[in-house]
This record gives structure tokens, C-alpha cells and sequence, in this order.
């Protein structure tokens, strides 16, 4: 079956006619090639995947495109301004918080969920809200580090 | 994922409709059970009916003695809640416990109960704190609901409404979590309620299971001194990889004894 959807992604409006199976994330890489929304393990447990939509962080490899039909769908490629990166890529960046990168989208859009609803996190409030991050290159010290430090440049901004 | 029409209603009884109409239609609610299921191709449908779009089946409210939470209501909703918090931490609490912060946006508890887990944390608190689970044609005593492993009492056709708790006295839930998935090895809602004391076990057995040895002890006296000697049989309950039946049996008096003590300090 097919569905026609319409969602607004990074501000912009899209409109597609997609299988009814498609998962958001294939969507949005394949369809949209918005392809810094990884696909780690495809069984929601590594959030490389997380994007957010309506606001809230999800697992893009666990929601059907169509359940995001009229939804605004921030993904990692939505977040800096233009060449300049947003203070939390910069934190990630400064801080060394990440080695071969395929985690980080998915870490950087979970660390931005975090600030929505706890703009000071402290460290153990960022390793419990990163349950459903993996990453296998940094043993997650200079993540979280990242993290903190982003959301302190939020603050300040 | 083998293929479906995807339906996407914004009513319960159009819902209701759709599903009556389908030769075998699923409800999709937050789809973190079911979508992952549908890809292994263990679950299909000829239909699937999104209640995404149904927000009477969303929300909060407290009222008397009840805290009702609609079916679709996210478990990262109920843990933010102050009214879930101010009227029933331990339920807060749980919610607040299942997953990831990503997991929890997405994944409803009437999507929880309706799949009736073994290792769910919500079976244990819809019988630890009284619950009643209304659906569109009746209600259903949690304890009636529950009936096996993967198994309820729903009928075919019937949707999950609202989730009623009753308010208790006070209540703790403590669980040992599978350090990957963070569903229960085991977890237990311990509650004092206008019905008596409760102890529900999840985790450990095919399905959610009260504790009526434990229960008594309580009424003598609310202590987790009390409940120290009490152990359960290993008889039945589930054994895998990440636990034996002994282990569980033995977490069950653990986990029992630390949420009467965090319920203590609380009341």
C-alpha cells in the first residue's frame, strides 16, 4: 500500500508518496538523502538513529514514516546555522567527544532533547539520559564532557 | 516487513470500526514492541491502525481517589507528570525506569499492557496499586486482565481506553533491570491501599503474580523486616540467559524488602 505524506523537515515542507512500511529513517535517508541520520542497529537500542520530532527525541528506525505525517522533524543536518556550527557540534568538537563519529548525530540530537527539559544537567543526569546512546570508541567520558560543555555555551548564548 | 494498509483514524469509534472491518488488523500505538516485531516478520497485519491521531485516548487526570492515564499516553509523559508524582511517585517512578529517554517518548501504556510482556514493569503496577483497565466496551480489574505471558484478557475488537490506579497510602516500586534493555529481571510495586497491602512481581514469572504470603506478613507489620525470611518457589518462573529460575525467585524477596523500605521512608 502506498501513502502520501507530508511533513516539515528542517523547515522545509516535503511531500512524497512512500510505501506504507517505510521506516522514518529510510525516509529521510534514502528518500530525502538527509543521510547524517545513521542506521546503527536497526533494532532501537543504539540511537544512532535519533532524531527528534515535535520536539521530542525519537528512534527513527522504530517509527513508520507515515506516523510522522504533519510532524516537524528536526534531524542533525537542521541544527547548525549554516557553516557555523551549533554550540553543542562545537562542544563535541572542542571536547574530542567523539572518534569515529557514527554515534554522534544520534548523541548530539539526544544531548539536545536533554537541554529541552534540563538546561544544567549534571553528570550523572547526562550518562542516565544517554541509556539508549551507544557509542564503542570513547568509553563515553568526553561525551559526556561534551555535553556539559554545550550546555553551558546554550546557557550563555 | 511483510506488507499492510495503513489506516490512521482520529476517533475511538472510527478506530473500533476499522478494526471490526479488517480481516486481521493491529492497533499501533508507540510500535516499539510491535514495529520491531513486524520487521523480524514475527507479527503481521492486513491492516494497522495507527491511534496516533486519536488524542481522546491521551492524558491525564486525577480525580477522588484515581489517577486515570489515558491509553496513548507516553511513558515519558506519566514521569513528568506532577500530578502522577504528587498523587503516586512510585508509578512516576516507573514510568520515568522503562527504557531509554527515546524509548520512553514513543512507547504508551496501553501498548505496555495490551502486549503483556513477562518482563514489563507496568503489569507490576497496574495490580500492586488496584488498577482498573477501561476499554471502549468495558472495565477490567488488572488482576482479571493479565492472564499469561503475552496474553490478556481483551477480546477481539476491544481497545484499551484509560488506565484507573487507585491512590494508596503509599507505594514504592524497585526493580533489578536487565542492564542492556532495562526491562525487568525482576520488579515489585509494593503498595498500602485502601485494599490492604499488595506485592506484585513482575519479571519473574510468565506473567505479573501477587505475593499473598508477603501480603499477610505486611498487614502484621508494614516492615521489610517482616517480609526477610519470606522466599518463593522457583517452581514455574522464567529462566534464560540473563537469569535462572533460582536467581529470580531469590531477586523477588530482594527487590520486595527494598521497595517496602523505600516506601516506608516515603509515607
Amino acid at each position: 500500500m502506498t501513502v502520501s505524506i507530508s511533513m516539515t523537515i528542517n523547515g522545509s515542507s516535503v511531500s512524497a508518496d512512500v510505501d506504507a512500511r517505510t521506516l522514518l529513517v529510510d525516509f529521510l535517508r534514502v528518500n530525502q538523502r538527509l543521510t547524517g541520520t545513521h542506521v546503527g542497529c536497526d533494532t532501537s537500542q543504539c540511537g544512532a538513529c535519533v532524531i527528534h520530532v515535535n520536539g521530542k527525541s525519537v528512534k527513527s528506525c522504530t517509527i513508520l514514516a507515515a506516523q510522522a505525517n504533519g510532524a516537524d522533524v528536526t534531524t542533525i543536518e537542521g541544527v547548525a546555522n549554516g557553516s557555523e556550527l551549533h554550540p553543542m557540534q562545537e562542544a563535541f568538537r572542542e571536547n574530542h567527544g567523539l572518534q569515529c563519529g557514527f554515534c554522534t548525530p544520534g548523541m548530539i540530537m539526544s544531548a539536545l532533547d536533554l537541554i529541552n527539559v534540563n538546561a544544567d544537567p549534571s553528570e550523572q543526569e547526562v550518562r542516565e539520559w544517554l541509556e539508549g546512546n551507544l557509542c564503542r570508541c570513547t568509553g563515553y567520558h568526553n561525551i559526556v564532557k561534551s555535553i556539559q560543555a554545550g550546555a553551558k555555551a546554550m546557557r550563555e548564548a | 516487513m511483510y506488507s499492510f494498509d495503513y489506516k490512521s483514524p482520529s476517533s475511538l469509534s472510527e478506530a473500533v470500526a476499522m478494526l471490526q472491518s479488517s480481516d486481521d488488523g493491529l492497533l499501533l500505538a508507540g510500535g516499539h514492541t510491535l514495529l520491531p516485531t513486524m520487521k523480524q516478520r514475527l507479527a503481521s497485519a492486513s491492516d494497522l491502525i495507527d491511534l496516533g491521531g486519536v488524542s481522546e485516548l491521551r492524558g491525564i487526570s486525577v480525580s477522588g481517589d484515581a489517577v486515570t492515564v489515558g491509553a496513548m499516553t507516553t511513558h515519558a509523559e506519566v514521569a513528568a507528570s506532577s500530578d502522577v508524582r504528587g498523587a503516586i511517585s512510585a508509578l512516576a517512578d516507573l514510568a520515568g525506569g522503562i527504557g531509554d529517554p527515546q524509548v520512553r517518548n514513543a512507547g504508551t501504556i496501553g501498548g505496555s499492557i495490551a502486549n503483556s510482556d513477562p518482563s514489563a514493569d507496568y503489569p507490576a503496577a497496574l495490580v500492586g496499586l488496584c488498577a482498573t483497565v477501561n476499554t471502549n466496551s468495558r472495565s477490567i480489574a488488572a488482576e482479571d486482565f493479565f492472564t499469561g505471558m503475552f496474553e490478556t484478557a481483551l477480546a477481539e475488537n476491544e481497545i484499551i481506553t484509560s488506565v484507573s490506579f487507585h491512590i494508596p497510602k503509599c507505594a514504592a516500586y524497585c526493580k533489578f533491570p536487565n542492564p542492556a534493555s532495562r526491562y525487568a529481571i525482576v520488579g515489585v510495586m509494593f503498595a498500602d491501599c485502601s485494599h490492604g497491602m499488595r506485592v506484585a512481581v513482575t519479571g519473574a514469572g510468565p506473567s505479573v503474580f501477587r505475593v499473598s504470603e508477603m501480603e499477610s506478613a505486611l498487614a502484621q507489620s508494614c516492615a521489610a523486616s517482616s517480609i526477610a525470611d519470606i522466599s518463593i518457589s522457583a517452581d514455574g518462573l522464567n529462566s534464560d540467559i540473563h537469569a535462572s529460575a533460582e536467581y529470580r525467585a531469590h531477586l523477588v524477596t530482594v527487590m520486595a524488602k527494598r521497595a517496602v523500605e523505600k516506601a516506608c521512608a516515603s509515607c
